[in-house]
């Protein structure tokens, strides 16, 4: 972690919290939750209220699904903490890791529904590049996606775009697997509130 | 659908508009990418454009012109939120633009 206030400007609670988290979960506290409970009402509180509506908000993509896009976004933007994280919850969503393993590695030949595969290329090309064309997003529509569920992956587009580098800026810890396992089970029973 | 509208409203708000410790212009200004000074705009373009490559370095070097931890993790959520904004507004506007020729575009039911 990069910034020191981060690890120990954190209030009297949040410390207690970590400390919990640490004994029930015999892991290190995931660093996005140091982001996200470091002066919560300038950054963490409102944020999260974005990104639990774009990941568990009502939607015709699965969770599976947005899990995976974030895991896409955070592969694109090599970020290697936030791929990680969203690749296990997508695994643990699906039931399916191999899927997981096989859209991340290679989307064109990965065993996946036509719609997804269309919206998950045009954010991979939003992410790399910025920006998208009206050609992008017919080729979605065409692939039979409907604009709300363009808006919803353009949510967790921006979500894991605005998350992803703030995780890379302060350097992240990348704990091992079972650490993300644990966050990945956690993600799923409780959303991210 | 997930309608994201108001939360993103509010988080660009608060950041940009509420208290902090960094200046409402230095704030705008990251969260813009445009009209600040180095060493702060060497930062705020490496957040913009590929975080993974910021360094030790560079907080050190923003620390030295005498930024506070405070004020640089201010900076930096704002240059994050900033790029991933006009990405999201890029995505959207071409979204608009194809719907509006495209027979394939129907909404959800609702």
């Amino acid at each position: 972690m990069r910034l020191a206030i981060l690890d120990s400007g954190q209030g009297f609670g949040t410390k207690a919290l970590f400390a919990f988290i640490r004994a029930v979960s015999r892991q290190p506290v995931p660093e996005i939750l140091k982001l996200v409970r470091y002066r919560p009402d300038f950054f963490g509180a409102p944020m999260t209220a974005v990104v639990q509506e774009a990941m568990r908000g009502p939607s015709a993509w699965s969770v599976g699904d947005r899990e995976l896009m974030a895991a896409l976004v955070s592969r694109t933007n090599e970020c290697e903490f936030c791929t990680r994280a969203h690749a296990a919850v997508a695994s643990r969503a699906y039931r399916d890791e191999a899927k997981v393993s096989a859209a991340l590695s290679d989307l064109e030949t990965a065993a996946i529904a036509e719609p997804l595969r269309a919206t998950l290329r045009m954010l991979r090309k939003l992410t790399r590049e910025h920006t998208v064309d009206e050609d992008d997003m017919r080729a979605v529509l065409a692939a039979g996606v409907s604009r709300d569920q363009v808006e919803d992956a353009l949510a967790v587009c921006f979500a894991f775009n605005t998350i992803g580098r703030l995780a890379d800026t302060f350097e992240f810890f990348v704990p091992g697997p079972k650490a993300f396992e644990a966050a990945a089970k956690m993600l799923l029973l409780r959303g991210y509130r | 659908m997930a309608d994201i509208t108001q939360a993103r409203r509010a988080v660009v708000s608060r950041i940009l508009e509420g208290e902090g410790r960094a200046s409402h212009a230095q704030r705008r200004a990251a969260f813009d990418n445009a009209g600040l000074a180095e060493p702060l705009s060497k930062l705020v373009a490496k957040v913009t454009q590929h975080a993974n490559k910021v360094t030790d370095e560079d907080i050190a070097a923003a620390r030295a012109a005498g930024f506070s931890e405070d004020q640089l993790f201010e900076i930096v959520v704002c240059a994050a939120i900033g790029q991933a904004t006009r990405q999201y507004e890029k995505g959207l506007a071409a979204l608009e633009a194809a719907a509006e020729r495209s027979e394939h575009a129907p909404r959800d039911p609702r």
